[in-house]
């Protein structure tokens, strides 16, 4: 049976949570005080996403660089593939925020917008 | 010399709020003078999400979140002058700036809001031995070079100090290809925000090391490596734990301290703990008209808490103005005595802002915000009217990563005709 040790972000308490496993089954979750750490740890282990940010160039702008997002959270083991998506990505002014710099980033469907204007 | 009701110094996350609010209030006359080439502050380089929760109930990014209060400002036809150092105030409200296009001029306030925000620590507060070589940033620094200049500073990186910035630039810099080793902090506990840590560090398989510190930095030209040591109870470097670290770049993240030289020169009372302005309940400072809030008060780890200190900061100033006004209408000129009460900061609590209150003036429902001296697990945080206890809230865990604030009520404090002290302290049982 495997285990994954995680601690819960849903509030300042940090609690260290113990998920168990049968393969992809999840068999028990302990450590948590409260069911938003059952329901993070559960997300964490078959599905765990994150919003990526990161910066792209910028011609014509007051700024050299502007900074872009996911709009959506994507897949965690896709962070690089999008970041690396990202690379040589050159933008023109005028750029506004929320402005899809690039769609369906590394096939996840979920497009990179804009965070600032330029 | 022209004149404004209320001039606000910085426009960042602090002097945009407490402007938006002045003007909300009823004041009209603003002025907001900033250094940078735009508003928006330090969040202009925080382009990771996670900002606004409170305020916007959405997850932003800092410049998203700085945005939102520059359309406001410019919605509400707020006026404000960029490319401008402000280099001086003096007591009695004369504010000395400089740009290229106006040169050197003077402008009369009615009221003031210190709203500068805070600089990070540099190295030269830190005594590590060796040379200064190339290579070391702070991490604020770091940021500001691979964010808005689109530069990586190094390649493979040590970083000390577990602050939140620290955190944040170990995640950025492994994403821009860079290989960060191990994160060193020389207290027990993280000065960081947990979600930063799992985040930012254990997404990316990145070690933290409590209770660490940097004791050797090698190289003469640029940065070589580095050694890293345990240290015990008293911070001082164990022998024999020592670890080398090869690297060319050694981030610092060691925390931030307001920036006041502006109002230590105009007279403003200074605190030992937070080296931001004393304030009353109003956010005032001890010159009658003068207002701070924001960073240059007291390090926030939160922007939603600055937008709403400073949009308290922006009301009372333009209450502030507007009192001042029907004073003269009147023929009195000075403030309405009222009575202040202070707040002792005891056990474990380390300072509180404000830190003394007038019944007479405060809002109905005050926030007191302030910050531990440590790690406490399931303790109270109490509040106490002289000798009785009014507040006593269970706080599974508290840490000096983590602003804490309790709500003192009016008319509570009302019902105390001669309270002589407001005490706030942790307590075990
Ligand atoms: C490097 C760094 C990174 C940070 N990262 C995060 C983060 O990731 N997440 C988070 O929640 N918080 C972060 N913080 C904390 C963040 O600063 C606050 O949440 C918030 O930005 C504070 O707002 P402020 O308006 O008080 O200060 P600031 O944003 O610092 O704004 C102060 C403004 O005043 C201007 N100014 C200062 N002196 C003068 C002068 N003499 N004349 C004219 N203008 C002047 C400055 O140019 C600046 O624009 C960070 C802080 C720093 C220093
Ligand atoms: S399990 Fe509940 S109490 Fe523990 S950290 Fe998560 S949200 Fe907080």
């Amino acid at each position: 049976m495997g285990k994954r040790e995680l601690i819960c972000i849903g509030c300042p308490m940090g609690c260290p949570v113990t998920v168990e496993m049968e393969g992809d089954e999840i068999v028990s979750v302990s450590g948590n005080t409260c069911p938003r750490g059952d329901a993070y740890a559960r997300k964490e282990v078959t599905n765990p996403t994150r919003i990526v940010t990161s910066t792209v160039k910028v011609e014509g702008g007051l700024v050299e660089m502007i900074s872009v997002k996911t709009k959506e959270d994507i897949p965690k083991d896709k962070i690089f593939d999008c970041v690396r998506a990202l690379k040589g990505v050159t933008v023109k002014a005028p750029v506004h925020i929320g402005d899809v710099i690039l769609a369906d980033v590394a096939g996840t469907g979920v497009d990179v917008v804009a965070t600032r204007n330029a | 010399m022209k004149t404004y009701d209320i001039v606000i110094i910085g426009g960042g996350p602090a002097g945009l709020s407490a402007a938006v609010s002045a003007k909300k209030s009823g004041t009209d006359s603003i002025l907001i003078l900033e250094r940078d080439k735009e508003l928006g502050g330090i969040l202009n380089q925080c382009i990771h999400n996670g900002f606004g929760l409170h305020t916007f109930k959405e997850e932003l990014t800092g410049p998203e979140y700085a945005g939102r209060f520059i359309e406001q400002v410019q919605e509400l036809q707020i006026e404000y002058k960029l490319h401008t150092m402000v280099m001086d105030i003096s007591s009695d409200k004369v504010v000395t700036a400089m740009n290229s296009t106006d040169g050197l001029f003077e402008i009369r306030a009615g009221a003031v809001i210190l709203a500068m925000g805070c600089r990070e620590r540099s190295r030269g507060a830190l005594n590590i031995p060796g040379y200064r070589p190339a290579g070391i940033f702070s991490a604020g620094t770091a940021q500001r070079l691979v964010n808005m200049e689109g530069y990586l500073p190094g390649r493979k990186v040590v970083i000390l100090g577990s602050g939140d910035i620290g955190l944040i630039m170990a995640r950025r810099m492994t994403l821009e290809g860079a290989q960060v080793q191990v994160v060193a902090e020389l207290m027990p506990y993280s000065g960081g925000l947990k979600r930063n840590i799992v985040q930012c560090l254990d997404d990316y398989g990145i070690p933290l090391k409590l209770s660490h510190t940097v004791v050797e930095i090698r190289g003469k030209e640029r940065v070589e490596g580095i050694t890293l040591a345990q240290v015990d109870e008293k911070g001082r470097p164990v022998a024999g734990t020592e670890e080398e670290y090869e690297c060319d770049t050694l981030l610092l993240s060691v925390g931030l301290i307001p920036e006041n030289e502006l109002s230590g020169g105009m007279g403003v009372e200074l605190s030992r703990v937070t080296s931001g302005p004393v304030v009353n309940e109003s956010l005032e400072t001890n010159i009658e008209g003068v207002f701070a809030c924001g960073n240059v008060l007291h390090v926030h780890d939160l922007v939603d808490f600055v937008s709403e200190e400073a949009a308290a900061a922006g009301r009372n100033a333009a209450r502030y103005v507007q009192e001042a006004g029907s004073r003269k209408a009147q023929g009195t000129d000075k403030e309405a005595a009222g009575r202040t009460v202070e707040i002792c900061a005891v056990d474990g609590v380390r300072y509180t802002v404000p830190s003394r209150i007038n019944t007479e003036r405060m809002e109905d429902i005050q926030t007191v915000r302030f910050r531990v001296g440590g790690v406490y697990k399931n303790c109270f945080v109490s509040v106490y009217l002289d000798e009785e206890r009014i507040l006593h809230r269970k706080r599974p865990v508290m840490a000096p990563g983590e602003m804490e604030e309790v709500k003192l009520k009016r008319e509570e404090l009302l019902r105390h005709p001669d309270l002589k002290a407001i005490t706030v302290k942790v307590e075990e049982v």
